[in-house]
């Protein structure tokens, strides 16, 4: 029955279609007009459509809307109250971006990164992110952007 | 700065072409340039700002649409500052001096005794009134002053050099694209794009494709078909269920390998520049043939448009690097008058050149046809992306040097064969649309002259080296008639000319035992390439030395189209498995560049996609299409593979603008080309340098 299921996006509770084997990503954009998760594939192969559930980064147009019932899930849009954010600050401070369609995918895969607390080196975090494609050639600003908003979440969490 | 009139300006020659003054007196410029994600339009408005000496904020640009703006050609070869931002500062020069004019009549006093800054009237430096005041006596109707006197480089507000992007927060966190447009009453369609766009429709199950879920209508015209849907999803998903259900009658003529193909033609060359006479001397010839394949523009984003017709007027919103020539192509198609079409420009994913961007919007101009009053918007699929959509140019160029006794290259004759690199909507006088070819009345695209030599030349851009090398010729043959539909992709053929040429440089540098960079510096044309040269040889001696055996440096140099901007790049590799580049450093000079930040992001991104294309890309074809149907199938460069980058550039503020964005394309390729030989002590010749291609090379080198 529809309503039966729901889950929590940006904070805020949705009912979801039991029926339904809609991919999360076009729940997401066409239903809920959370339009920063971009369809760049539709296949799981290019990250544009990266989102958080539960903590982990998953790319929507691989997940199927009723199984993510019960579960918590973020996109971009979550920055949209939260301009001070490390990662937001430090793509702006390095301009990482051109055409800016691969960046919410990226911002969400590096938040679960930057969420989970893990030190990792410029390297691991280019490994985590090689799911996410990138084709104007922006990845060694971004990879600059990610580093800068470890350090600025580290200072945070000394003070 | 000399100020020769850019050719935008000849046609707009009023102000009211380039800005007008609304009610709220708020100043709106129009530009008919578009943002394709290179950060154009941050660019424009500053050199507004400053030219007017208004802060940023309080100014509005609107970019390309065919009922408002100038009709400034494609957004293309990197010509955005060079003449569209050269217009906007004359016209707003002109503008300028008409606010001092109108304040000095107001207080009685010399115009030359007042200044403009931050949007005020000053006299002698202290406050008279805001120009708010005096907008609404703007004659829009007079002439822009050809002479319009544009600022100095010292009166410029250097602060706003380091300007953000405008538009970077919304594309991070928000829904600026097309994609994401949302009007009244849309549905979403989508094309059924057979593998070739020559293909004949056969059998399709017309009714069990109406049947399937959220489909409302299926729209057939000819051999196009498409449908219309209550979502994105919907339409996706029932587009790919017709293509795997229809039969399609394929044409003739398979082109298994289109290099061979392309290489085995023997009709003439055209000769398209000569110098003088290469063969005046006898002498020590040497020569290299470099060959590229076909290569995909690869936007993460795929095509898409909006299209609504009401009363039998058509409204398209698109990512088209040409609003005009878009309307043109589809009056065309339509056989309707021009006046009745509007086409708006909105943000698409990263354009680099002639995309699907144009064929998307007929599609969905098509299916909309069919619902009066109701938008319809096509995203295509990852499927149709990698089949329809144009691709960048497969060719082969041969290139011979003449030496003299002393080694110094004296003669140079480069041969070029290759597909055209550009069929744009209006090429040759059709549309150039792909759907135009499907439907029942059918416009087949015409043959394309490819680009004329008077912007920068298609196969042939940058065959002439970047060089004095005495005489040199320059011959071109086209070969029409590829089953591929190929058109333009940043830098045409300068990327595969500058590898071919920079790489027998570098054999003969070889040859003579000099340094490739001093070997270089001995032949240039003029200071500023000479200082370039100089400046990436002492940035980069680190990185030449305690090289390992599998370890290599290479560079590459090239000045875009022979008079834009100037690029020299190094890098360093590391062949294994594969080739990894482990550091670039590279140094451009494009004169006077608005924002430096945003010239640097250029030229890495053309640095990063360009070593995609030499290590990894190739498109891959069953001799009719492609048969690549999913990003496995075409790998391009990750995050793990993105070598160190130091981008350095020479400014230049007293020089004129030269763009940006296309210049470091064939001097990336170069490099790593070079480099690779430097590190294998064999050169791979037929692109991409992969490890297959290694381990071949390596192989009949041993035999």
């Amino acid at each position: 029955m529809q309503g039966e299921l729901k889950c929590t996006i940006n904070g805020v509770v949705h009912a979801i279609d039991s029926f339904s084997s809609e991919p999360l990503l076009f729940f997401l954009r066409d239903k809920i007009g959370l339009r920063s998760t971009r369809y760049g594939c539709g296949q799981g192969t290019c990250g544009s459509c990266t989102v958080i559930i539960d903590g982990e980064a998953k790319m929507s147009c691989e997940t199927i809307t009723k199984d993510v019932s019960g579960k918590t899930i973020q996109t971009a849009e979550v920055f949209e109250n939260e301009s001070d954010h490390p990662l937001v600050k430090s793509f702006i401070e390095f301009q990482a971006g051109q055409c800016g369609y691969c960046l919410p995918g990226i911002l969400m895969a590096s938040k679960s990164l930057l969420d989970k607390k893990q030190n990792l080196s410029r390297f691991e975090i280019a490994q985590a992110l090689d799911a996410n494609l990138c084709r104007c050639g922006v990845h060694s600003r971004i990879l600059d952007a990610i580093e800068k908003a470890y350090q600025l979440s580290n200072e945070k969490k000394g003070t | 700065m000399k100020n020769q009139v850019p050719k935008p300006l000849l046609d707009y020659p009023k102000l009211g072409d380039w800005l007008k003054v609304t009610p709220e007196k708020k100043l709106v410029f129009f530009s008919g340039r578009v943002e394709l994600g290179q950060g154009n339009i941050t660019a424009l408005i500053m050199m507004i700002s400053d030219e007017l000496g208004i802060e940023p904020e309080k100014i509005s640009l609107q970019t390309a649409r065919t009922d408002m703006t100038p009709n400034e050609g494609f957004t293309a070869g990197s010509m955005s500052i060079v003449h569209g931002g050269q217009s906007l500062r004359s016209a707003v020069a002109t503008l300028r001096q008409q606010i001092l004019n109108i304040s000095a009549s107001r207080l009685g006093v010399d115009a030359f005794e007042l200044n403009l800054s931050n949007g005020q009237i000053l006299q002698k430096g202290s406050f008279c009134f805001s120009i708010d005041e005096v907008l609404d006596q703007i004659d829009l109707s007079s002439e822009i002053e050809a002479g319009a006197k544009i600022k100095e480089p010292s009166q410029r507000w250097v602060e706003f050099r380091e300007i953000e992007r405008v538009d970077l927060l919304e594309r991070m966190t928000g829904a600026p694209f097309v994609h994401d447009m949302i009007e009244e009453g849309m549905l979403f369609g989508a094309p059924v794009h057979p593998a070739n766009m020559y293909s004949k429709l056969l059998t399709l199950d017309v009714i069990a494709l109406s049947k399937r879920p959220g489909v409302i209508k299926v729209v057939q015209d000819g051999s196009f078909v498409g449908v219309l849907a209550t979502s994105q999803r919907f339409a996706l998903e029932a587009a790919e269920w017709a293509r795997e259900k229809s039969e399609w009658k394929e044409i003739d003529g398979k082109i298994e390998n289109p290099i061979s193909h392309l290489v085995s033609q023997s009709h003439d060359f055209e000769i398209v520049s000569e110098t003088g006479d290469v063969n005046k001397n006898a002498g020590e010839w040497h020569e290299l043939t470099v060959s590229r394949p076909y290569i995909f523009h690869g936007s993460i984003g795929p095509a898409a448009a909006v299209a609504k017709w009401e009363n039998e007027r058509l409204t398209v919103w698109t990512h088209s690097q040409g609003v005009f020539q878009l309307r043109d192509a589809l009056a065309g198609v339509f056989e309707i008058a021009e006046e009745n079409i509007t086409v708006i420009h909105k943000a698409g994913s990263g354009c680099y050149g002639h995309n699907g961007a144009d064929d998307a919007a007929l599609d969905a101009a098509i299916l909309a046809r069919e619902v009066e009053g109701i938008p319809i918007k096509v995203i295509w699929s990852r499927y149709d992306e990698f089949h329809a959509a144009p691709m960048g140019a497969a060719m082969s160029t041969k290139s011979r040097a003449h030496l003299d006794q002393d080694g110094y290259i004296t003669a140079f004759d480069v041969e070029v064969t290759s597909v055209p690199h550009s069929s744009r909507p209006g090429t040759g006088g059709t549309p150039n649309l792909r759907s135009a070819v499907l439907i029942k009345n059918s416009k087949l695209p015409a043959k394309s002259p490819d680009v004329p030599a008077i912007r920068g030349g298609g196969a042939e851009r940058n065959a002439a080296p970047s060089y004095d090398f005495g005489p040199v010729r320059v011959k071109k043959r086209l070969v029409h008639d590829l089953p591929f539909r190929a058109s333009a992709l940043r830098s045409l053929g300068a990327y595969n000319n500058v590898i071919v040429n920079e790489g027998l440089i570098d054999e003969i540098a070889h040859r003579n035992g000099e340094d490739p960079l001093a070997f270089r510096i001995k032949h240039c044309v003029d200071d500023r390439s000479k200082e370039l040269l100089l400046r990436l040889d002492s940035e980069t001696k680190r990185y030449k030395e305690n090289l390992k055996e599998s370890q290599g440096w290479g560079v590459g140099y090239a000045r875009y189209k022979g008079i834009s901007g100037l690029c020299a790049v190094f890098v360093n590799v590391t062949v294994d498995e594969g080739v990894v580049v482990d550091n670039v450093v590279s140094v451009s000079d494009v004169g006077e560049a608005i924002s430096p930040d945003g010239v640097k992001n250029q030229i890495e991104g053309g640095i990063v996609q360009s070593i995609s294309w030499t290590l990894k890309e190739a498109v891959k074809t069953d001799g009719l299409s492609t048969t690549v149907d999913s990003w496995f199938d075409y790998p391009i460069i990750k995050f793990s593979e993105i070598p160190s980058l130091n981008t350095i550039l020479i400014e230049r503020p007293s020089e004129k603008p030269l763009g940006a964005a296309e210049i470091s394309q064939g001097p990336a390729g170069a490099a790593v080309s070079n480099a690779v030989r430097h590190a294998l002590g064999v050169r791979i010749t037929e692109l991409p340098i992969t490890r297959e291609a290694i381990i071949n090379s390596l192989l009949s080198n041993e035999i």
